[in-house]
């Protein structure tokens, strides 16, 4: 039987090799969509990655916990207008709930920053020096604030990359340089790494670090000592972040006193609600990817069965003399089926081949990012496989139930 | 002597719309092992309908068929195409060689399908066509060939599987007169000196005239079954 099966295949190539453009056009439809499966599909991994990175930039399990909005008759303020969450309870937090390895709070404003002859408009930001290890984020000269820069209310401040930029010569060392904010001097005494963009496409390179205490008694005026802008919590591992979240809710809501009525007057984040929004947009690229991917598939499927069908009235008589000289039903099936499934396979192949070409273009031309997946060829190899089997069988089972006497009489 | 085919009242009805047509009405027949026999007839009158039968592509309406002591009437198309297989050769009017395929390749086509190493596969084919003379042709194709090297091709084919029974039907019908007496000469020596029974359908008496019985079919019938050549004294050689 084996004989047989390679003999067979061997057959099928060589009919393919005699009729190559035929061959070729009926390729085409399979060759199209499984190339434009795997381009697709190597594009979007690659764009899921990199949304995955920035969302990675926020830190590693990373809690937000935001104030509530004020409302005033009615009229409800932005989020965060309201002055609900203190550092009092930041404290409080990691002091009752174990799951939280660390918190940190942060308050932030747009203002001026000079240095020498230049100035610049970005943000600041008063936080615990927590806020930077939550963040991940690390220092590619100088260090962090301490403790006792919080406590004393330090005028040290640690800058990003676009600030830098736009203060700095290039080439000039920052740290130890005297800028002025709110002409308040600070000195400074780190420079970030570049986190690039947020999730949400913002630039969080442009940024000033100064202790909290600094900001709200220095800098910003803030008339309710203690208030902040944000909170932050981060677990240890990545499942605690649900747990952790609801804890928080609990101690807050606990803390401000709410009756079980009242809505809560902060809101929480965490880093696995922000990825929950990118996966479903990537599922819903899946989904489109996948209705491409059968419409083209079908269309290729279709094409073969077609070719097929061609074939077999072609050779009529040639199914005939086979017939005559012994070939079981099963033979001239199997015959028609490793055709088509022939035929679907080099279509897939050229297609794999096309699609990575396509793909590698696409990452040198537009620079996108791409990922090519083993998976990804695979599954486009078994269905065009499955493909050639399914549009094969009609084709292959009408040669198989020809009566021999009709097929050697066929004109 | 052995019967190789015995046919015991075989009838063939075919419907065709409203109309039933009796190709064959009752037809008896014994043909002993080593024989060759020439079937003849005017068209309609069966002998296309027996020589189907005869050769296992079709099987009577009514009637018994044992090839080789094998009752064929009533065998699932599948046991049928293996005692096409291991018992019958075929050589048509038309040659009906596969297109673009190798002499070699085609007369290796009935060992395909008997699961063979390809080796094996090659060396009987090649010496099937060292029997019809077409050494050094192996892999010219059907349209290189002259007509009578196509059906010598056709024959190397038939024998390749070392068959009990050889049909052809009208096998010089597409040949010129010089190749068709190769042909009937290489059908002759088969028959004398490898003992193949062989049953020859033609429509021309000197094709006929190799051929040691005579049986004419008429209606559906067989209207006369002559000897017409001293019985040869051959070796009985089984297939």
């Amino acid at each position: 039987m084996s004989a047989f099966v390679w003999l067979t295949i061997l057959t099928a190539l060589r009919i393919l090799a005699r009729n190559r453009l035929r061959a070729g056009l009926t390729m085409l439809g399979i060759v199209i969509g499984v190339g434009s499966v795997i381009a697709m599909v190597s594009i979007g991994e690659g764009a899921k990655r990199a949304v995955q990175a920035q969302i990675a930039t926020m830190g590693t399990n990373v809690i937000v916990i935001f104030p509530g909005v004020t409302s005033a008759s009615g009229v409800r303020g932005s989020q965060g207008s309201a002055m609900t969450l203190t550092v009092s309870d930041a404290l409080d937090l990691k002091k009752r709930i174990p799951l939280l390895a660390d918190t940190a709070w942060a308050k932030r404003d747009v203002m001026q920053i000079v240095y020498g002859n230049r100035n610049w408009n970005g943000t600041i930001n008063g936080v615990s020096p927590s806020y930077l290890t939550i963040r991940d984020w690390a220092f590619t000269s100088g260090g962090s604030f301490t403790q006792t820069d919080l406590d004393s209310a330090a005028r040290v401040a640690l800058i990003g990359q676009t600030v830098v930029e736009n203060l700095f010569e290039s080439g000039e060392e920052p740290v130890g340089a005297m800028i002025r904010i709110k002409n308040v001097p600070f000195r400074v005494i780190g420079v970030l790494v570049p986190k690039g963009q947020s999730a949400q496409g913002a630039d969080q390179d442009d940024v000033v670090f100064i202790p909290f205490s600094t900001a709200e008694r220095k800098v910003f005026g803030t008339s309710f000592i203690g208030s902040v802008g944000a909170m932050f919590g981060s677990t240890d591992q990545v499942e605690d972040l649900p747990m952790a979240a609801e804890q928080i809710r609990e101690v807050l809501r606990a803390r401000h006193r709410l009756q079980a009525e009242q809505s809560d007057d902060f809101t929480i984040r965490t880093q696995v609600d922000i990825g929950k929004v990118q996966e479903g947009a990537s599922e819903t690229l899946t989904m489109m990817l996948f209705a491409v991917a059968s419409v083209s598939l079908l269309v290729g499927g279709i094409g073969i069965m077609n070719i097929l069908l061609v074939s077999v009235t072609e050779r009529t008589r040639e199914i005939g003399v086979r017939m005559a000289v012994g070939a079981k039903r099963r033979h001239i099936l199997m015959q028609f089926l490793i055709e088509a499934i022939t035929l679907s396979l080099v279509g897939g192949v050229l297609g794999i081949i096309l699609g990575i070409a396509g793909t590698k273009l696409t990452t040198l031309i537009a620079g996108w990012p791409t990922i090519i997946s083993g998976n990804v060829i695979g599954i486009a190899f078994l269905f065009s496989l499955v493909v050639g089997l399914f549009f094969g069988l009609y084709p292959a089972n009408k040669a198989s139930r020809l009566n021999p006497i009709e097929a050697l009489r066929y004109e | 002597m052995a019967a190789l085919i015995e046919c015991e009242d075989v009838w063939k009805i075919y419907r065709v719309g409203d109309v039933e047509v009796q190709a064959l009405r009752g037809l008896s027949l014994t043909i002993a092992q080593g024989e060759f026999v020439a079937i003849m007839g005017s068209s309609g009158s069966g002998k296309s309908t027996l020589m189907n039968i005869l050769g296992c592509l079709d099987q009577p309406t009514k009637g018994h068929y044992r090839l080789n002591g094998i009752e064929v009437d009533n065998l699932k198309p599948d046991r049928l195409a293996g005692i096409r297989n291991q018992q019958i050769g075929f050589v048509f009017q038309s040659f009906n060689l596969i297109p673009r395929t190798s002499a070699l390749e085609n007369a290796q086509l009935p060992l395909f399908y008997r699961g063979l190493s390809l080796k094996e596969q090659r060396a009987q084919a090649e010496a099937a066509l060292r029997r019809v003379g077409l050494q050094g042709r192996e892999q010219h194709y059907p349209t290189q060939l002259s007509g009578g090297q196509q059906q010598r091709v056709a024959i190397a084919r038939a024998l390749v599987t070392s068959p009990s029974l050889l049909l052809a039907d009208e096998p010089t019908g597409n040949l010129d007169t010089q190749s068709s007496q190769e042909i009937m000469k290489i059908l002759e020596t088969l028959n004398r000196d490898e003992g193949i029974t062989i049953i020859l359908v033609t429509h021309e008496v000197d094709v006929a005239a190799s051929a040691a019985r005579e049986i004419v079919i008429k209606d559906g019938q067989v209207l006369s079954d002559r000897v017409t050549k001293a019985k040869p004294t051959f070796s009985t050689v089984e297939a």
